[in-house]
């Protein structure tokens, strides 16, 4: 008894005087270095992002409601449709995927944050004044000349307000977010899995931030080059694109497109990722072909930098190019094949559990695969000289990043809110928002293949009713707004949830992956323990041992001494 | 089993409103699904390409839809139900499937290089068309003349914010705007640039899209058959080239030969004359000391 109060009495005082206080409040979400709390900051955002991208394209369904319809002019039409297509793919999509790997790569692979926290908050901080930038053009006059900014159109000549100048901006500021952010991933995954997480046991969810950042690192500086020569061609007298000058305007669209393909997947291999760490889930079983699934992710990245060139079909290049590129496109099809396969056998034979993330994770490879077809048509270089530019190619790439991506996004949302809040989502709201995103998104997009084959080109603020399309495009609006319902009636579910949601606890799905395995919200350093993995399904090998112990989870972890700490 | 019910019931009245959707839109149904075609031998083969390759298509889509949706009825958790069967791969299954994607996609591959040759390289104009003798735009300095040789119009397209040039190669100086009036059963070569941005030339029924893009010449050809003389094709600017790209429309105007000769003996004497009439209000104005 002595010796215990002893031992007691020596133990080091606490001492707290040289510890700063963490900032409350708002100051706290300001100045966080918190993987988890700046994923959370990059969702809020991206999904504001998403809204008013969404809200901008309503107002074009709405004036393309009827042929002839004044609604809004030509110049304000194709305001609406640069910024759309921006908004959407640089601030919501790819961000949004950066927002997620934010949260969850950290707990998935057992670490405390990521490898450079403050890095981590440039990132968002650069993404988020990137949008500011770009959004204040509307103070003077956004950019007009569609998110793939074409010169000459683009040039000072034919584009002489300043909205190009802050798009180019805004592509500045998101790629070095991107860039730094990407760089943080590589690095942290490399470097910091938890005690016998070897490559193979890796979530696959990890694997396609992995890739995504890889795929960031590679294609984003062809786009850095091509703004910044863009720039000097406006202000500084160069003539890059400029073929009065000895330069040409084919040189933006390589050098475009060698990021601007690429960006295709690095928008979409996370989702799949998402996609496939859900189903199995929600299956009960493992997914299958877990090594398929990974190596067809790098495959596709790879190849994905092989195809840009099928952009630019209809330029001036010579057939064997023309070819070449058909054929990468090809090859594409073949690793995606090898996904949609996998996860419809992850879904064979098992117990599948219907819940709200399920809907949107098996919505999924039904949406895709028309995409997928469709951009195979198109990979055909003869068949695309009648289809490009028209709104075939708008729902092919509405049903590859809305029917793909968003719907797999949203099943990410439902998944993982209650281990980003402690709250479970309702399921009723939510298969309510399911079947109105459903069906609005197929009303609205599956017209638009008629459309196109019909004649309607994109990027046309007016059509005659000559062109028989108006039906068609009766119908897409109508769709647009249902599935605007849905997104809001997800929003409100979200709202309601945050406060009024039902406790999930640690594990609402009986997750395969570590993020399950701690608490809902997890605390600040994530896990106590870091558990040992054996396996791909870390957790399922916990409870087996939680059952078979029948001693708490915590216990059974069993910690890996220092090294993990 | 309420639930189920409902399931089924939204499962029907999805397949219902589909198959409303695909029969009750109106315009022709064969249309609905394939490109613009009928004016020109190529738009024809493009037609006849995009068919095999959606046929191809269609199966494929039934086959992965009906996996999915099969899947996820039959294999719905149950009270009671089986335990899910805990597989992790297959690989025989596996290969199959990746070497039957792959097989698919040689056979698009060499259906399409079955059709390209006849896509990009323009026939011969035919003996109804314009005739050697008449067609002083023949010019035989063209590179790509089509593959037999034989009379054929050159036709320089300019893309221009918002409109369309055509100048016809050869002889006196002869072009027009808007409408393009060429003659049927011959093979007519469009060499397509542009002067300020860029632009893409489409008349859907007569073929594929060629970009005009400054500095750079992309060619395309269309033969329209005598069968469409009198028709008029209409087609717009498919690239955005700024406010005016919704109205940047082209109209090609298909008549016989003796039509086409005698068009354009009109429009020439019409440019003349314009020509002539300039320069008499030059030396006009010169003679009142308005210019220099």
């Amino acid at each position: 008894m002595e010796a215990g109060a002893a031992t007691r009495r020596a133990r080091p005082e606490v001492v707290l005087h040289g510890l700063r206080t963490r900032p409350r409040g708002w100051l706290e979400w300001l100045t966080t270095t918190d993987h988890k709390k700046i994923g959370i900051l990059y969702l809020f955002t991206t999904f504001l992002f998403l809204i008013l991208g969404g809200v901008e394209a309503l107002i074009m369904r709405l004036q393309l409601a009827q042929p002839d319809s004044t609604l809004i002019d030509a110049g304000a039409y194709n305001g609406l449709v640069t910024v759309h297509g921006t908004t959407m793919v640089f601030l919501f999509m790819v961000p949004v995927l950066a927002g997620f790997g934010n949260y969850l790569v950290p707990l998935m692979i057992g670490a405390r944050d990521m490898a450079f926290p403050r890095l981590n908050a440039l990132s968002f901080w650069l993404l988020l004044f990137g949008g500011i930038a770009f959004y204040c053009s509307f103070f003077f006059e956004p950019p007009q000349a569609g998110w793939t900014m074409y010169p000459p159109l683009s040039d000072d000549v034919f584009s002489p307000s300043g909205g190009v100048d802050a798009w180019i901006f805004m592509i500045h500021l998101t790629g070095i977010s991107s860039i730094v952010g990407a760089i943080n991933f590589v690095a942290t995954i490399h470097n910091m899995r938890a005690p016998g997480m070897s490559w193979g046991r890796m979530p696959l969810f990890v694997w396609s931030i992995l890739v995504y950042s890889y795929l960031l690192i590679v294609a984003l500086p062809a786009v850095a080059a091509a703004v910044t020569m863009l720039l000097t061609d406006r202000h500084f007298g160069t003539a890059f694109f400029d073929p009065a000058g000895g330069g040409d305007p084919m040189l933006w669209q390589h050098l475009f497109w060698f990021f601007g393909h690429p960006e295709v997947y690095i928008m979409v291999l996370p989702v799949f990722g998402m996609v496939s760490e859900i189903l199995p889930v929600f299956a009960r079983k493992p997914i299958f072909g877990y090594k398929a699934i990974a190596a067809a992710t790098v495959a596709i990245a790879f190849l994905g930098l092989l195809v840009w060139a099928h952009h630019m079909f209809t330029t001036p290049t010579p057939t064997v190019v023309l070819a070449f590129f058909m054929l990468s496109s090809f090859l594409i099809a073949v690793p995606t094949g090898i996904k949609i396969f996998n996860w419809i056998a992850t879904l064979w034979r098992g117990q599948i559990v219907y819940k709200t993330a399920l809907y949107f994770a098996a919505a999924l490879p039904g949406l895709f695969v028309i995409g997928g077809i469709s951009g195979v048509i198109l990979a055909i270089f003869p068949v695309d000289w009648q289809l490009h530019d028209t709104y075939f190619v708008v729902a092919h790439f509405h049903y590859v990043l809305f029917g793909g991506g968003v719907f797999g996004l949203f099943g990410g949302l439902y998944f993982w809110f209650p281990k980003m809040t402690g709250r479970l989502m309702s399921e009723s709201l939510g298969k309510l928002s399911f079947w109105l995103m459903f069906i609005g998104f197929n009303a609205t997009f599956l017209p638009q293949h008629s459309a196109g084959l019909s004649g309607m080109p994109r990027r046309i603020y007016d059509y005659s009713d000559q062109l028989d399309v108006t039906v068609y495009n009766l119908i897409s609006t109508i769709g647009a707004f249902i599935l605007g319902v849905g997104v809001i009636v997800t929003v409100v579910n979200v709202l309601v949830s945050l406060k009024g949601g039902k406790r999930a606890g640690n594990d609402p799905w009986k997750g395969n992956t570590l993020e399950w395995f701690t608490q809902s919200p997890p605390p600040p350093n994530n896990f106590d323990v870091v558990p040992r993995v054996r396996s791909v399904e870390p957790m399922k090998d916990i409870r087996r041992e939680v059952a078979a112990a029948a001693v708490p989870a915590e216990t059974v972890a069993q910690p890996a001494a220092p090294r993990s700490l | 089993m309420p639930r189920r019910f409902t399931r089924c019931l939204l499962t029907a009245a999805l397949a219902a409103a589909l198959a409303v959707f695909l029969i009750a839109v109106p315009g022709a149904s064969a249309d609905l699904l394939t490109p613009e075609s009928g004016g020109s031998p190529n738009a024809d083969d493009i037609d006849t390409l995009y068919k095999i390759t959606l046929y191809v298509a269609i199966v494929i889509f039934l086959i992965v839809e009906g996996t999915l949706i099969w899947s996820l009825v039959k294999f719905r958790w149950r009270r009671g139900g089986p335990q899910a069967a805990q597989i992790r791969g297959n690989t025989p299954l596996e290969l199959g499937w990746t070497l039957a994607a792959a097989l698919i996609l040689v056979v698009l591959t060499v259906v399409t290089f079955l059709y390209l040759d006849d896509i990009e390289n323009p026939p011969p104009s035919g003996p109804n068309g314009l005739r050697a003798d008449q067609a002083r735009f023949a010019s035989i300095d063209q590179p790509d003349p089509p593959r037999s040789g034989g009379p054929y119009l050159t036709i320089g397209v300019n893309g221009q914010q918002y409109l369309w040039r055509y100048d016809y190669a050869g002889g006196d100086q002869l072009f027009s705007y808007y409408e393009m009036v060429v003659p049927t059963d011959t093979t007519v070569v469009l060499e397509v640039t542009a002067s300020d941005v860029i632009h893409s030339w489409w008349i859907p029924e007569l073929g594929g899209k060629v970009d005009g893009v400054p500095g750079h010449v992309n060619k395309t050809w269309f033969k329209i058959p005598a069968s469409k003389a009198g028709r008029v094709f209409d087609g717009q600017c498919a690239e955005l080239c700024g406010d005016g790209h919704a109205d940047m429309r082209a109209q090609v105007r298909a008549v016989t030969p003796d039509e086409f000769e005698a068009w354009a003996e009109r429009q020439r004497a019409d440019i003349r004359e314009a020509g002539e009439a300039l320069a008499a209000q030059r030396e006009r104005r010169e003679a009142e000391g308005e210019v220099d």
